[in-house]
């Protein structure tokens, strides 16, 4: 049976190590600064400076989003399990009256909060800015999109720690994580398109909408780009995705199946 | 009749192709201090992980309290029991009272006694100093202090004193001492074999995997049968001494001056001295028992 009395244990522990090293803050003040400048300058290109409206801040902030919070949460996960074998302290750790799987899942939850709440500080400025200029109806949308962020961070956070599991140094840990980062946010999507290019879009109505599920990067973009009608006409989205496949709450259970599929592996594997 | 506190019965542990671990068997009382000596690679810190219940036997049984390691019941059982690893390793960015909190949050006791265990290591002074601050022989006193929270019933010390000074070594065994009258069960391993020698009530040699001995310093002694060796300072020739042994079948004789060192098997011990007792100068005589070193490279050579 799990105590999780013992999760709640290495989950502070966790968190508590990122806020005393800096780590929530300096990730915060990343987030911020991009979010900021990205907020400002999205619509440069179309001659426009300023906030825009919330659907199009968010379109433009979640390019940010997709590059680096995988990234962080990579960086952030990657040595969780490996770290404490590789340092020797793993064998103290589990000489304690705790389970694998509590250690895995304090481990996640702690990492988690910490970059929760570096996404919530860091993307928190620009929705208050929104919602001065846009007032309170923006915040709905925003949130849903912190929420959404913040599940994506904890997918690759999760993928972080199977890796972590997994790997047998830390330097492979890191190698593994680098290749998750690439895999997911460039080489799929490139993929996909040569694929669909190749084949002469043989492939394309049936296959395609269930192949980009397969990448949370993906499912996050559609579940922020499809919240609004607006955007969706302006990406030119509309055709290719099926309405029956963009209820938010379908994508984030798909989100929420990425974050439990990989520590389910982690824990097979670490058990 | 009680359960001894651990009982590891016929146990295997293959790495792969690699037998580590063949075939062991032993028992351990309530309130022993049992010593557990091998070379580097022998065995002792997978049998130390397997009775520990960090890594699965291949074969045979574990059982500590009653309780198979691994089993069920063995999560509320480890609240009981204290662990040093070899190298000991904390996270360098808490205090050594933080850390000591966070074990003992761990391990479900009284923080409020953390303070007291750091006193009892002598870390007391350095309770609030981050841990990278400390040197080797402090973090092994915090590894120990860590291994007390809880007031275990069974410790598991693996090379504790590492880095202490003869002071910290001193204090660790008086700790220890203390904590054996308590009816604290103790497994230790050392690489300082003269160290552990008066310290252990037994002690387990573990060789290639195999357990070749487990007894008292003294059986294991005997078992082995090295002779044990007399110096003697004398004013008396070296023909003289030679007379007084004749018959005598000693080990060695070896004569330097007044320096005289004689080895012999130990049902002669007695005779030799009475045969050195009748010379009539005799200054100095010492009677040195083989130590623990020459037991466990006596036990190295025999297999």
């Amino acid at each position: 049976m799990i105590e999780f009395g013992q999760i709640r244990v290495i989950a502070r522990k966790e968190f508590r190590d990122r806020i005393r090293n800096r780590w929530v803050i300096a990730v915060s003040v990343i987030f911020t600064l991009f979010a900021l400048a990205i907020a400002y300058l999205g619509a440069a290109q179309q001659g426009e400076v300023g906030l825009r409206s919330v659907e199009f801040t968010i379109a433009s902030l979640v390019s940010l989003v997709i590059y680096l919070l995988p990234l962080i949460a990579l960086i952030l996960g990657y040595d969780a399990i490996v770290g404490e074998r590789e340092r020797g302290s793993l064998d103290l750790l589990l000489s304690m009256p705790i389970t694998r799987l509590e250690l895995l899942l304090g481990k996640f939850c702690g990492l988690s909060a910490a970059l929760s709440v570096s996404t919530l500080l860091g993307f928190g400025l620009v929705g208050a800015l929104l919602v001065s200029h846009g007032g309170v109806a923006a915040l709905f949308h925003y949130a849903g999109f912190m929420l959404s962020a913040i599940l994506l961070g904890m997918v690759f956070l999760s993928l972080a720690v199977m890796v972590s599991v997994f790997a047998k140094d830390r330097a492979r840990a890191s190698g593994g994580a680098i290749a998750v980062w690439f895999l997911f946010v460039l080489v799929f999507d490139l993929a996909l398109l040569g694929a669909l290019v190749f084949s002469g879009g043989a492939f394309g109505e049936q296959l395609f909408p269930f192949l980009l599920l397969l990448n949370p990067t993906d499912v996050f973009r559609i579940l922020n780009i499809f919240s609004a009608d607006d955007i969706r006409a302006f990406y030119g989205l509309a055709t290719v995705f099926p309405a029956s496949l963009s209820n938010p709450w379908l994508l984030g259970g798909v989100m929420l199946a990425w974050m439990i599929a990989p520590l389910s592996l982690a824990y097979w594997r670490f058990k | 009749m009680k359960h001894p506190v651990i009982e590891v019965s016929d146990v295997y542990r293959y790495y792969g192709e690699v037998l580590a671990v063949d075939g062991v068997s032993f028992s351990v009382r309530r309130g022993e201090t049992l010593g557990l000596i091998g070379h580097n690679g022998a065995g002792k810190s997978t049998l130390f992980k397997m009775m520990l219940g960090l890594i699965p036997v291949s074969a045979g049984e574990i059982r500590i309290n009653g309780e198979p390691v691994r089993g069920s019941g063995f999560r509320e059982l480890r609240r009981t029991i204290g662990y040093l690893p070899e190298n000991v390793v904390f996270y360098d960015n808490l205090t050594g009272l933080e850390t000591l909190q966070f074990f003992a949050a761990l391990k479900n006791c009284d923080k409020r006694d953390c303070l007291a265990v750091l006193e009892k290591v002598g870390l007391s002074h350095a309770a609030t100093r981050r841990v990278d601050g400390y040197s080797k022989g402090m973090r092994q006193r915090l590894g120990f202090a860590q291994a007390l929270l809880g007031k275990p019933r069974l410790l598991f010390l693996d090379e504790p004193t590492s880095g202490l000074d003869p002071e910290g070594i001193r204090e660790f065994y008086r700790i220890l001492h203390e904590l054996n009258a308590d009816g604290v069960t103790v497994v230790i391993t050392s690489h300082i074999l003269s160290e552990i020698q008066e310290r252990v009530e037994r002690l387990a040699v573990i060789k290639s995997g195999k357990l070749q001995a487990l007894g008292t310093v003294q059986e294991l002694r005997e078992a082995v049968d090295l002779p044990l060796a007399i110096h003697l300072i004398l004013r008396e020739t070296a023909e003289a001494v030679r007379t007084a042994l004749q018959g005598v079948a000693l080990v060695k004789l070896e004569i330097a001056g007044q320096n005289v060192v004689i080895e012999c098997h130990r049902t002669d011990k007695m005779d030799v001295l009475r045969r050195l007792g009748m010379l009539a100068e005799v200054d100095d005589i010492v009677v040195r028992e083989p130590t623990l070193e020459d037991v466990f490279l006596g036990y190295a050579r025999e297999s």
